[in-house]
């Protein structure tokens, strides 16, 4: 264990926290600007789509089999099922194709 | 156009967030397990976690403080891999009900991560201060208690089940993504946009001098600016 272990634990927990509370302590009423409202509504979509790819291709020992979870979690998505269902199916889809390949 | 009612049930909450918490019990198992074989004790393990609740920021942090970084270097790293967090905390104050006390505020930022955060914002509503109390505690309980586990028994599971399960947020993601995007064309496209955007700097010597962290604030700034740009929204949807 690093001799510094506490303050390195400290410094990484005291600049996430500051990144994620500064912007809800200070912006507390509603934006002014119709451009940025818009591009903060479009934020959790722009985010959640550069996470997902292509990450998700090396989330599991082989992209194939990733590209299996994605085509059967994608599926179930569309059809809009439940997250815990989507995220389980991926799952499955991942784990088949690692047997089968 | 009616607004839709404000979500502010701590039920409603606890149920939205069980699949967040199940899916960090295996993503945070996986962390145990590095923070382990990096020489951490359990206690290490789970502090760091307990502390932090977030993927990327502790894999990094973890990876440097064994490395013995300087303390500025880590900062600096955390700095960098989670600006997101101050771009998905900025969309979430829009989001949240505005009589909401700053205390609340503070206590509610320490569980704004990739996946409460994309929860909390599917609502058709505002959301309300139970109903995101309610939504943190499941994910927390997951997170904290996955990392425990992952560092004192991660080797029992066998390697097909470990690698499966690393596709369980992403499924998660799916699942948040797509319906908006079949039934909306411009979320369609930010979304089109903002992966491959990702996908271009993660593929080609970009990822050199791009981190992983700082692409996604680029690639979300990029593909969310040019929707609000080409796609402005009705002001009807604004309203309330």
């Amino acid at each position: 264990m690093p001799a510094d272990f506490l303050a390195q634990v400290a410094v990484m927990a005291a600049v996430t926290y500051l990144i994620r509370a500064l912007p809800l302590a200070l912006c507390r009423g509603r934006l002014q600007s119709p451009w940025l409202r818009d591009l903060l509504f479009y934020v959790p979509y722009a985010a959640l789509g550069a996470m997902t790819f292509p990450a998700v291709f090396s989330s599991t020992a082989s992209p194939w089999s990733a590209l299996a979870g994605v085509a059967v979690g994608g599926v179930l998505a569309w059809r809009e099922k439940g997250l815990l269902t989507v995220a389980m199916a991926a799952c499955a889809g991942a784990f088949l194709a690692e047997r089968l390949l | 156009m009616a607004q839709p009612a404000t979500e502010n049930s701590f039920a409603k909450g606890l149920r939205d967030g069980v699949p967040i918490g199940l899916g960090y019990l295996s993503v945070s198992f996986a962390f145990g397990l590095s923070a382990a074989a990096a020489g951490l004790p359990v206690w290490g393990a789970a502090l760091i976690s307990m502390t932090n609740v977030t993927s990327a920021g502790q894999v990094a942090g973890l990876s440097l403080m064994t490395a013995a970084a300087s303390l500025a270097e880590q900062a600096l790293t955390q700095l960098v891999i989670n600006l997101r967090y101050a771009l998905m905390s900025l969309s979430l104050s829009q989001k949240l009900e505005p009589g909401i006390r700053l205390l609340d505020r503070l206590f509610m930022a320490f569980l704004v991560t990739d996946e409460v955060f994309a929860v909390a914002s599917s609502q058709p509503g505002m959301v309300g201060r139970r109903y995101f109390h309610g939504l943190m505690l499941a994910p927390y309980l997951g997170w904290s208690l996955g990392t425990l586990l992952g560092a004192a028994a991660g080797g029992v599971l066998p390697a097909a089940v470990r690698s499966a399960l690393g596709i369980a947020i992403y499924g998660m993601f799916l699942a948040i993504i797509i319906p908006p995007a079949k039934h909306l064309a411009p979320v369609r496209r930010v979304l089109v946009l903002a992966a491959g955007l990702s996908c271009l700097i993660a593929w080609t010597p970009l990822s050199r001098v791009i981190s992983s962290g700082f692409s996604i604030v680029l690639c979300t700034l990029a593909a969310a600016g040019a929707g609000a740009w080409l796609f402005p929204r009705e002001e009807a949807d604004h309203a309330g």
